[in-house]
């Protein structure tokens, strides 16, 4: 069988190439091989599925209507295992071979396990967090053994995701960071504290500035963990979530250029001709300049994908280069994240705040030459999509700082000519009478 | 390989500042035509949650706009959202949010260009959004408009 886009991984990025692939008049053949079991699961919603806010039947984000719509034939349970980009062809694990005209690797991201001392394949109660199978195999350990000595690895999105659904199934996890703070990555001081705290109101510890040396075990299974510092942490489940590495298991020996991820241009295209990458196994441009790199959130893996399927259909469609941005809640309190979020000094950033920890409300803007470049929000999040535009479209606020930090900031406070763009009301009307303007033919 | 794809009716409201006095009874409009008794005092009086909700109105000094979902032709809500609660009907292009699929990952409040969604944190949900009116002639906001400020666009997609 030839395909005339074949996808590797069946994930987010799939789903959007297909769907932009089909849009852009895509008529042959479009396949998504998959090795997980399930058809399409939301990878960030395994959290709330493990918390018991979702049913298993609930973890889908798009329906059989659109892969019938789009004519997708999904190979799920299958593994590629081979590429072969001078005869365009993938081998799956089973034996078949499958060609290609155009392909679209989409293989995500692998959990990253550090080597640790006493660690070893199959020891029981130590879990990684990225799969709905992963969320399965807790679930069912925390249900057998019991919820008491629970330790999250990493305090980072996906530690603080998994902690997120203990807490809501009544585990009390304790978290060891590396860092001085939780989301280090994209989040400050001032931020972290204020979900430290929430953290803590939980009953939810946090030792900072640590990690797990050794793990000990007591027959088959976890028993306890050792801290670098000596401390011994009773541990009955381990959790590893230090973070996911680009999936490049199937390039490795290919003439495929990669880095960190499989390198793309703007046109998620790889260095070998019909093959483009997208999503968390992709490393590409950056927006706010910075060297290309791997942005692994859903919103890029998304636009990545719809991009790539673009390009493979033949029509046009390129990036101005991914921004990092993240939303969390922990407990009722949320926050998002844009951009750069704390600057190495003596880059030229200006920093705006309005900190109030008390409150657990707090609000950071990054400018650089009067424009915004980060953002960080917590506790107040309304309206926080129009920051991401001043981001996305350069725009020049040096003359409205006090807007920036209100959190009550609209459309009002930005330049004119761009509420007027984003507004996209028809031009108005010479006015006829009193009774108000003409109403031109379009416009009802 | 590609074919041409069928041509596709985009309708939003978009109000023109020009004309929006600040009178708010867009939003009067709006929570009236999304209470279940679909009566003014009972909406605003006796319901609760308050029904709608979908315009957003912002004034200063003389300027005033109310803005509500642009049914983006390209919607980055939908793109991010993480549950497919957000979602674009194929039929209409209208952006629809279901409330019984959203678990307030707050992805559409981070992404959207003019900060239309509504996050409702303590329900970990977004608050009702913009759906047009459903099948109505004229969405409500629109209707009650006494100026035209609030104008319903209709414009064939590319
Ligand atoms: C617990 C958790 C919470 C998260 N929360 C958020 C969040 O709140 N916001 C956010 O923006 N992002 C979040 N993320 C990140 C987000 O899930 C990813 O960015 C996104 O899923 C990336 O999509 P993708 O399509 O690139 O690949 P993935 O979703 O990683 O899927 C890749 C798929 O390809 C399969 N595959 C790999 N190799 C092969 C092969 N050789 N053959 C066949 N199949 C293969 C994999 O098994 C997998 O099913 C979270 C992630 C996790 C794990």
């Amino acid at each position: 069988m030839t395909a005339d886009l074949l996808v590797i991984g069946h994930s987010v990025a799939a789903c959007h190439a297909a769907e932009a692939a089909r849009g852009a008049g895509l008529a042959g053949s479009l396949v998504v091989v998959g090795d997980e079991p399930a058809g399409n699961y939301s990878r960030p919603l395994i959290s709330y599925y493990l918390g018991g806010r979702l049913g298993r039947d609930e973890l889908s984000f798009r329906s059989q209507a659109f892969y019938d719509r789009n004519r997708i034939q999904v190979l799920a349970g299958r593994r590629a295992v081979a590429l072969d980009p001078a005869a365009r062809t993938v081998t799956l694990a089973d034996g078949e071979r499958l060609g290609y005209r155009s392909l679209l690797l989409a293989t995500g991201g692998e959990p990253i396990v550090p080597p640790i001392k006493g660690w070893r394949e199959g020891l029981g109660g130590v879990f990684t967090f990225t799969k709905l199978a992963d969320a399965d195999a807790l679930a069912a350990w925390l249900d057998a053994r019991g919820s008491d000595d629970c330790v999250v690895l990493g305090g980072g999105l996906i530690g603080l995701k998994a902690t997120e659904g203990l807490l809501a199934r009544g585990v009390r996890p304790r978290i060891v960071e590396l860092a001085d703070r939780v989301l280090a990555n994209t989040l400050d001081r001032e931020a972290s504290a204020i979900l430290e705290r929430r953290l803590a109101v939980a009953g939810c510890e946090v030792r900072k500035g640590r990690t797990v040396a050794e793990i000990r075990a007591g027959g088959d299974r976890v028993s306890s963990v050792v801290l670098d510092n000596g401390e011994v942490l009773p541990a009955r489940t381990l959790i590893v979530a230090i973070g996911v590495k680009p999936d490049l298991r199937l390039v490795r020996e290919t003439p495929m250029a990669v880095e960190r991820g499989i390198l793309v241009d703007s046109r998620q295209r790889t260095n070998l001709a019909g093959v483009y990458a997208a999503g968390d196994c992709a490393q590409g441009p950056d927006f706010l300049g910075l060297k290309p790199a791997v942005i692994a959130i859903w919103p890029v893996a998304a636009r990545q994908g719809r991009i790539a399927g673009l390009n493979a259909a033949g029509a046009s469609g390129e990036t101005a280069g991914a921004i990092p941005m993240n939303a969390v809640q922990i407990l009722d309190v949320p926050a998002v994240s844009f951009g750069v979020t704390n600057p190495a000094p003596g880059g030229g950033h200006e920093i705006l705040k309005r900190d109030d920890q008390a409150g657990g409300k707090y609000r950071k803007i990054v400018l650089l030459d009067g424009r915004v470049v980060g953002v960080v929000l917590v506790g107040e999040i309304d309206r926080a999509g129009l920051l991401g535009t001043l981001i996305r479209e350069r725009a020049d606020v040096s003359d409205r700082r006090d807007a920036l930090l209100r959190a009550d900031l609209g459309l009002l406070d930005l330049p004119a000519d761009l509420r007027r763009r984003l507004v996209d009301a028809p031009p108005p009307a010479p006015l006829k009478n009193s009774s108000g303007p003409a109403r031109s033919r379009s416009v009802r | 390989m590609v074919t041409a794809k069928a041509a596709r009716r985009r309708r939003r409201v978009a109000v023109r500042e020009e004309y929006c006095i600040g009178c708010r009874l867009c939003e009067v409009a709006c929570v009236t035509r999304h209470s279940r008794s679909r009566d003014v005092v009972a909406a605003h009086k006796t319901e609760s949650p308050r029904p709608g909700g979908g315009v957003r109105f912002e004034a200063a000094g003389p300027v005033s706009l109310a803005v509500s979902c642009r049914h983006c032709a390209d919607p980055l809500c939908v793109e991010a959202c993480l549950t497919g609660a957000m979602a674009r009907d194929p039929g209409t292009g209208r952006v629809v949010h279901d409330p019984a699929r959203c678990v307030g990952c707050w992805m559409c409040v981070m992404t959207c260009p003019t900060g239309v969604p509504r996050p409702d944190p303590a329900a970990h949900r977004l608050a009702f959004k913009c759906d047009l009116c459903g099948g109505d002639d004229l969405p409500a906001c629109v209707a009650a408009c006494p100026n035209a400020a609030a104008v319903l666009v209709e414009e064939d997609e590319p």
